[in-house]
């Protein structure tokens, strides 16, 4: 375990150009491939424009919740977590060590900021499911966003996730599914098709327009959830 | 001891703001008021066991105390990354409580029984695991549950004691005296296990909890250190943590319980304990064997 846990040396001061320096602190290169930023550009929408949460108010029950699903290749995450003063720079170079918070699927426990311990697939979307239901049982009308990938959706955990957000229209829950062509069998379709037909709002935007997403993420559906996917260059590329 | 859930559960949901239900279709019939009361904490999303387990523990991450409920061959087999990941690993608290004990359905097959469910919990660290043997049981372990923080597994079954002794939740309660060894009965097992060692000098210890197992107790009633355990899962279940209790004292360990063989039989439930030598006769046989004749027995 670091002992470097204070927040003394985090910064807020970074912007979205600094997130491919603080990701090369983790992985030692100066260029990433599409697969480890399939992620970053919504990463950062959500944090810099939609999120009402800072490093202030992680524990306050009215905050918004991010649940990465996703947890596969969270370097993307840690570089906006770092950019956005929820965990120190300096925590960055131990990127998957013994003594490191940061492994390469992050641990809610370890990790200032982060809502749920991720890795297996399939397990953020139903979670938020409970968290909707919890946050309105107590009165609290917080959004709750899941980030999930389209390989991802290959789970059948979601989609029991998926029937039951649309049948009692969780209208709270947001879906970005980030879209790099991914998933072997592919769905034919599209993948928000998945998630309409089950009565949800859908949308599909160029997952690397930051407007295009800011604009998906704003609008909001009533008495349904929606599914926002975030189209990317294919992992193929 | 069903019907004392839903009693109970109700209860808790009328009195407490902060306990949620989530079902999978199984007991909502009990429900139905409440759900349609309190339709964000009494849920029931349908057959839909990963959903089930992920929704209880999304419900403890917003600081709500969730009972999640249905047979336990889907609410820990079938779901047991569930339980493992959305529970242990998020580590948040939350109360499993299952029915159809190992074998309460024999008629069903195979599909709906649970004999493995402790064994597989034990896996998993700092499940507290109650068994209870009568519906008053029942209804303590889950109200102490339910008040609690941590993660808590309550077992119902059908299969009920007739006898009623006093239980201690978390702790065996001394039944009775005897220098010719220790007989534990968990759960439903008490009936038979009484009446098996009816007029032999033996300790009959009875737990309602095995997780965590109550050392103490079986060190402090130790007499001659021959242990069998009568539990109504898989056999030598808690085989570990009598060693465990007992790793500076040698001595001889019996652990008897549902055989991990599948019978492909149906009937009732007392062909089962039949089957796997759980009937107060087949019991007295093998505890007899262990006690009073051990080089007959090995």
């Amino acid at each position: 375990m670091t002992t470097t846990n204070t927040l003394s040396s985090t910064r807020t001061d970074l912007g979205y150009d600094d997130l491919r320096g603080l990701m090369s602190l983790m992985s030692g290169d100066e260029k990433h491939d599409f697969s480890a930023t399939s992620t970053l550009d919504a990463l950062w929408v959500l944090y810099d424009r939609i999120l009402d949460v800072s490093p202030e108010t992680i524990d306050e029950p009215e905050r918004d919740r991010f649940l990465l699903s996703k947890g596969h290749g969270p370097m993307a995450y840690y570089a906006v977590l770092a950019a956005k003063g929820f965990i120190p720079v300096e925590w960055l170079p131990t990127f998957g060590t013994f003594e490191s918070r940061l492994g390469h699927h992050p641990d809610r426990l370890l990790i200032p900021g982060v809502e749920i311990s991720s890795g297996s697939l399939g397990h953020g979307l139903p979670l938020a499911v409970g968290t909707v239901l919890g946050l309105r049982a107590q009165g609290i009308d917080s959004r709750v966003v899941v980030l999930v990938g389209d390989a991802e959706l290959d789970e059948g955990s979601n989609a029991e996730a998926i029937a039951y957000a649309g049948a009692t229209g969780l209208d709270s829950l947001t879906v970005v599914v980030v879209d790099n062509a991914s998933s072997s069998l592919g769905w034919s379709g599209g993948i928000e098709r998945r998630f309409t037909v089950e009565g949800w709002h859908g949308t599909r935007v160029d997952g690397r327009d930051h407007d295009a997403i800011e604009a998906a993420l704003t609008h909001r559906a009533e008495a349904r959830p929606t599914v926002v996917v975030a189209a990317v260059e294919s992992k193929e590329a | 001891m069903r019907t004392q859930f839903g009693e109970t559960m109700n209860d808790l949901l009328d009195t407490d703001p902060s306990t949620a239900l989530v079902l999978a279709e199984i007991s909502r019939q009990m429900f139905e008021r409440a759900i349609e009361r309190e339709p964000d904490r009494v849920i029931n999303v349908g057959i839909r066991e990963q959903l089930l387990v992920s929704t209880a523990a999304g419900l403890a991450l917003t600081g709500l105390r969730p009972v999640a409920h249905t047979f336990g061959a889907f609410l820990v087999e079938r779901a047991f990354e569930q339980v493992k990941l959305d529970f242990s690993h998020q580590d948040v608290g939350g109360v499993l409580v299952s029915a159809g004990g190992s074998f309460d359905w024999p008629a069903g097959g195979y599909t709906h029984m649970s004999p493995g469910d402790v064994a597989l919990l034990d896996t998993l660290p700092g499940w507290t695991v109650h068994v209870p043997g009568r519906a008053e049981e029942a209804d303590r372990v889950l109200r102490d549950a339910v008040a609690g923080t941590g993660r808590v597994y309550i077992r119902l079954s059908t299969a009920a004691n007739r006898v009623a002794v006093p239980s201690r939740p978390g702790r065996f309660q001394v039944v009775r005296r005897g220098v010719g060894g220790t007989v534990l009965a968990v759960g439903p097992t008490l009936d038979a296990v009484l009446a098996a060692t009816q007029d032999r000098d033996v300790t009959v210890l009875y737990a309602t909890t095995v997780r965590p197992f109550d050392a103490q107790t079986l060190r402090a009633t130790l007499g001659r250190p021959a242990v069998a355990v009568v539990e109504p899962y898989l056999a030598g279940t808690s085989a570990r943590q009598v060693s465990d209790a007992l790793r500076s004292v040698p001595h001889r360990l019996l652990g008897l319980g549902v055989g991990s063989e599948e019978l492909r039989r149906y009937g009732t439930p007392r062909e089962h304990e039949r089957a796997h030598g759980l009937d107060a006769a087949s019991l007295r046989r093998s505890l007899d064997d262990f006690l009073l004749r051990p080089a007959a027995a090995a």
